[in-house]
């Protein structure tokens, strides 16, 4: 018979006041573990070289958003590599990511860490942990869409949906800033276009990464 | 000399500064730029986070659409916004350097019709100004010398990481030589590659404004009177949010974020409009550099 596996294993809710009474294990056991998530995201990355990290902290330490994060990026590569992928997928520390690629330039064993993050990322959408109301993800949806149909990014256009699918009211509170921007001939209320949007059309959505979100 | 131009979408709205500036600086000094007709968004940081393929299939489009309209062997394309620079040339190195990659992406192409030699060199302005034009020549054609001007070079992360093209990625200083070319003054500073946060100050604004307060605390102390930087989303989060950040942190934030075409413009004779300084939220005095104002001065 196989025991239920527990949910909230590395979960902050464990550390609960209520939560004291019960016991649970807090320790993940080795066969419940997806040996493969290793190599299938160095793989997906380009970098066989995600097995060979040393776990010199190098990532965390340059990285400028490592405070924000539930898993610094070392413990992000040590628990792909050891299979914690339901852990890793549900993570903040992937979507936090900016991009910046310090940790790429400074790791010393050559990680591509920053693309590893948007594997994970791919692979986070692809396995439905999409979290639908975390504004960093909505927002890269919202810009997805944007562009699938119009060929190009209308800033304006792509904060009002992020605005209303997360937090409208965040929209009043950045009106002021919306209008300054306006009066500058900074913000534009007319949707940017391209002529061939047939072409458009024809590019995108072959391999259906866009399909899951 | 004749370059293809590739805008980008920031560009064409929340940096118009930049591509206007640019292009003014440009045609100052007599270097062509043409647009790439019918140009459509790189997939920035978006695109790949949802679906590679489709990230890079998009950026190729333009750089088959780039082919299209020259006949020169190379055809060296200018992407002034770090984000559309990276995006580019990530799918320009890949294209050459990963073939099943590449084989999807021309394959995405030859759905459209289009298709892709490799004859596309992505090119960063600075590294055209400073690598083909000449810093030499730019001296040559200041009009309005910048003396004693003290400015922080700020370059972002992109336009520098992971492919580091034309200056180093963790002490450059292309943008600072621009500057004394110009007869102004470079500070010495230690975050000029440091992250602004990118979109964060748009959907985890806290994280985003800390990173901004960072910099614009640090290039003040340093002694700046300006700060330039060569990226839309960079000068929009430096610029745009100082106040926020000065009544957050209860702290003095006060420093003109400019592209550095914009102060180039200056320094080349061009006048504030033409280079876009009404669109700036906060004006630098520069006043006592115009041949004008030192008049008025004088007497």
């Amino acid at each position: 018979m196989q025991l239920p596996i527990p949910t909230n294993v590395h979960s902050d809710e464990s550390h609960k006041v209520e939560d004291i009474k019960k016991v649970v294990r807090r320790i993940k056991f080795e066969s419940e573990l997806d040996h493969n998530f290793g190599e299938h995201i160095a793989e997906k990355a380009y970098g066989q070289k995600l097995l060979g990290c040393i776990q010199c902290g190098t990532c965390s330490a340059t990285c400028p958003l490592s405070h924000y994060m539930d898993y610094t990026p070392r413990k992000v590569i040590a628990m792909t590599r050891e299979g914690f992928k339901e852990e890793v997928l549900n993570s903040l520390t992937i979507w936090l990511c900016a991009s910046c690629y310090s940790c790429t330039v400074e790791c010393p064993r050559q990680i591509h860490i920053t693309e590893i993050m948007y594997a994970l990322k791919r692979e986070a959408i692809q396995h439905g942990y999409y979290p639908k109301r975390l504004t960093i993800p909505v927002l890269a949806r919202e810009f997805y869409k944007r562009v699938l149909k119009d060929g190009r990014n209308t800033e304006s256009w792509v904060l009002v949906s992020l605005y209303l699918h997360t937090n409208p009211f965040a929209m009043i509170k950045e009106a002021i800033l919306g209008i300054k921007l306006f009066l500058r001939g900074r913000l534009t209320i007319g949707k940017e276009r391209i002529k061939r949007r047939d072409q458009l059309h024809a590019i995108l959505g072959n391999t259906k990464g866009g399909s899951q979100i | 000399m004749k370059y293809l131009y590739y805008p980008g979408c920031s560009l064409r709205s929340t940096g118009r500064a930049y591509d206007e500036s640019l292009l003014a600086v440009s045609k100052k000094l007599e270097i062509q730029l043409e647009e790439i007709n019918d140009w459509n968004c790189c997939g920035a940081t978006s695109y790949v986070s949802i679906d590679e393929i489709d990230a890079f299939s998009l950026a190729a489009r333009n750089l088959a659409l780039a082919e299209l309209q020259s006949s020169d062997e190379e055809v060296n394309l200018i992407a002034p916004c770090s984000a559309c620079y990276l995006a580019l040339l990530k799918t320009e190195r890949f294209l050459e350097e990963v073939p099943d990659v590449s084989a999807k992406i021309n394959s995405s192409l030859y759905k459209a019709g289009l298709h892709y030699n490799g004859r596309v060199n992505v090119r960063h302005p600075i590294d055209v100004l400073v690598n083909d034009y000449g810093l030499e020549n730019i001296s040559k054609r200041i009009e309005t010398p910048l003396k004693g001007l003290k400015i922080a070079c700020y370059y972002g992360c992109q336009s520098l990481r992971p492919y580091a093209t034309f200056d180093d990625q963790y002490h450059p200083m292309t943008m600072e030589k621009i500057v004394e070319a110009i007869g102004a003054e470079p500070i010495d500073w230690s975050l000029k590659t440091r992250c602004c946060g990118g979109s964060l100050t748009g959907t985890i604004q806290e994280a985003g404004l800390r990173l901004n307060r960072f910099l614009l605390k640090e290039a003040q102390k340093s002694g700046a009177e300006i700060i330039i930087t060569c990226c839309p989303l960079c000068q929009h989060n430096l610029e745009c949010y100082q106040e926020r950040i000065s009544r957050f942190y209860d702290e003095e934030i006060n420093i003109p974020v400019l592209y550095f075409t914009q102060l180039m413009g200056i320094a080349l004779g061009l006048s504030e409009k033409e280079v876009s300084m009404h669109r700036l939220f906060k004006k630098p005095s520069l006043k006592r550099f115009s041949q004008k104002g030192a008049a008025a001065h004088a007497w």
